[in-house]
């Protein structure tokens, strides 16, 4: 007996580390879909283009890792921007659709050209972090997750008190509430909208070391970026608290149904349960649990 | 006789839904005709050949997708498990049973559309965003169960072998057979939808997408119309899917994953949405795009890259060049090639008198 409590404990351990993890990524799709309404179907391109930025610098010889990671949130930045100016800003006032297929294709666009330009070898992203296993109770975790566990927790606060607090964050959440009203008070709304793509640059950056030393970096990196989705639409669109709970739900989800199923199935469980639980949010609270409730029925 | 008109002078409905609003249009068919059923495949090699019947193939799915995101406005990212559906249902009718391509194809292609209807299913609650998500799970799901029940896909590497269709003891197993077999369903999908978009349920699907409210208070019932949508669609993209088993004579999940959503998106995007003609231009660049990329980067290519690296460098390049095509088209020209081809037409319409 002791030991099922042990086995699901264990289980349980790695889905909160791991869907902390996804929550992180999950956040820079909220972010930009709660300033600008714009829907990011490339989000796991983001990350794996940072994967392979970071990859890349840590290649060099001598490279501190302080550099390297320095880099890779400028790079992201003002990828962020230019994505926004280049490609958003043409679409704006365009159906939504055209947005979302904008989106794949700047997807697809990453995922063809990042090998193409960095080499489809899989690399190494080495933190200092050791790989002893951390021991928590009965179960233990690899020392990655712990640090991505934190690196998301430390984000989330970070971006609770920025939304909250900070003058920017209020102008941002006033762009989101209604971008003509906030523009009558004199806020610069197609600023807020490329700060907005570029802290989904910095988030996604993040996202790339930690995913990046966790997998190993190269395109399947991006299929990360597939259960972005689940997580978004289970804890709401527009929330950032909803990401954090939704990344959870998925993580522990996909992990128990991976210790549970899978002997059943012969694997792959893990990339399919959380769709299906998607699809019945979907059907019955299509809002998520913290989204605003304005969704455009028909 | 081989006029064009100078400007438009239709006065009654009946002149301005006619399939051949002049008789150039009529001559220009049956030119078409001549050259396709007769002269190309007289004349042509069999590689070019192979290549038209690709781009056959990719027509069909093309304006099934078009049906739905072009003229009903609901997207789709799961086209290409529709498609999948649609193969394994003919492969193993035809395996198992040994029935013949004419009851398979009809059949994979119902098959796709009842399970299209059921993904389809959300839009009658969601739009936009919500729904591109649904359809991008069912893709997903769709694609797990193929891979993982043998009972569909046949065990091993979840691939099914099918023999070549044959009709009254005739084999369809050349290149130059198989070109008349998939130029029949081609042209059938091509009359099909230009009937389908000037019927009375095309002219509801236009309505629909164009404003969905007012629709229903001009008494179209678009749940209806909408699930309707998803089942034509995913019709044809069943029959798609039937035609590549057929022509590649095998059935194979590794066809039908989600780039190949992405790559249907792209004809259609980069073709014109909302537009028949813009299916066919579609397909036929996005053919070819891969062929014309390789052939230049076997030239060019060479100089920067080991040919161990190649294939991963063209398979790269290709997406990334639809990808660039799609954000490009959709920021600069929304309409596609079909509008740049009505951009040409009507540009020599009174040339050169174009004043």
């Amino acid at each position: 007996m002791s030991e099922d409590l042990d086995f699901l404990f264990a289980l349980l351990l790695n889905g909160v580390s791991i869907g902390l993890m996804y929550s992180l990524i999950a956040l820079g799709f909220v972010l930009v879909y709660k300033a600008t309404d714009a829907i990011n179907f490339a989000q796991g391109e983001f990350v794996m283009l940072a994967g392979l930025i970071v990859a890349m610098m840590l290649s060099i010889e001598g490279m501190p890792l302080a550099v390297a990671v320095a880099v890779t949130l400028a790079v992201m930045i003002g990828f962020g921007f230019g994505l926004e100016r280049v490609v958003l800003r043409p679409l704006l006032g365009r159906p939504v659709v055209a947005v979302i297929m904008a989106t794949i294709g700047l997807a697809a666009v990453l995922r063809g050209l990042g090998p193409v330009i960095f080499g489809s070898e899989t690399r190494a992203v080495s933190l200092p972090i050791g790989d002893e296993p951390i021991v928590l109770g009965p179960a233990s975790l690899p020392p990655i997750q712990v640090a991505g566990a934190i690196v998301a927790i430390v984000f989330f606060l970070v971006f609770s008190w920025f939304f909250k607090k900070s003058r920017m964050g209020v102008a941002m959440r006033a762009v989101a509430d209604n971008q003509q009203v906030a523009q009558a008070m004199g806020i610069n709304v197609e600023r807020y909208f490329a700060l907005a793509w570029a802290m989904a640059g910095v988030v996604s950056a993040l996202g790339g070391i930690v995913w990046g030393s966790m997998l190993g970096v190269d395109v399947h990196l991006a299929l990360v970026g597939l259960k972005v989705f689940p997580v978004v639409i289970l804890g709401g669109l527009d929330s950032i608290g909803g990401a954090l709970v939704g990344g959870l739900i998925i993580g522990i989800v996909e992990s128990l149904a991976a210790g549970y199923l899978d002997p059943y199935v012969g694997g792959g469980t893990k990339d399919f349960a959380p769709y299906v639980l998607m699809i019945l949010v979907l059907m019955i609270r299509p809002y998520g649990i913290f989204g605003k409730r304005k969704i455009e029925r028909v | 006789m081989f006029h064009r008109e100078s400007g438009v002078f239709k006065t009654t409905y009946r002149a301005d839904m006619a399939l051949y609003p002049l008789p150039i249009a009529k001559w220009t068919v049956m030119a078409l005709a001549l050259i396709f059923v007769v002269i190309v495949p007289l004349t042509v090699h069999e590689y070019y050949l192979s290549i038209l019947n690709l781009i056959f193939i990719a027509i069909v799915g093309a304006l099934g997708l078009n049906i739905l995101v072009g003229y009903t406005g609901q997207i789709s990212i799961g086209h290409a498990a529709f498609m999948s559906v649609g193969a394994y249902t003919a492969a193993n009718l035809a395996v198992r049973l040994d029935l013949p391509f004419w009851i398979t194809l009809p059949a994979g292609g119902l098959m796709a559309a009842a399970i299209g209807v059921i993904v389809g299913m959300p839009s009658l609650r969601i739009k936009g965003l919500y729904l591109a998500i649904a359809t991008l799970a069912g893709q997903l799901i769709i694609e797990w169960t193929i891979n993982h029940v043998p009972a569909i896909s046949g065990g091993a590497q979840a691939s099914i072998q099918v023999d070549r269709p044959s009709l009254f003891g005739f084999s369809f197993n050349t290149q130059g057979s198989l070109y008349f077999f998939l130029l029949f369903f081609a042209v059938l999908a091509i009359v099909g939808t230009l009937n389908l978009v000037r019927s009375r349920i095309g002219r509801a699907f236009v309505a629909v997408r164009d404003q969905d409210i007012a629709a229903e208070i001009i008494g179209i019932d678009i749940y209806r119309y909408k699930l309707l949508a998803f089942a034509i669609s995913s019709f044809y993209a069943g029959v798609c899917g039937v035609l590549y088993t057929y022509y590649f004579g095998i059935a194979n999940y590794e066809q039908f994953q989600l780039i190949v959503s992405i790559d249907y998106l792209a004809m259609i995007i980069i073709g014109g949405l909302g537009s028949v003609l813009g299916s066919i231009l579609g397909a036929v660049f996005v053919t070819l795009l891969p062929i014309v990329i390789r052939i230049l980067m076997e030239d060019v290519g060479a100089l920067f890259f080991t040919s161990a690296e190649m294939a991963n460098v063209i398979s790269g390049l290709r997406l990334g060049v639809f990808g660039g095509l799609i954000i490009f088209f959709l920021i600069v020209e929304p309409e596609g090639l079909n509008r740049l081809w009505r951009n040409i037409r009507s540009y020599f319409r009174v040339w050169p008198f174009s004043y």
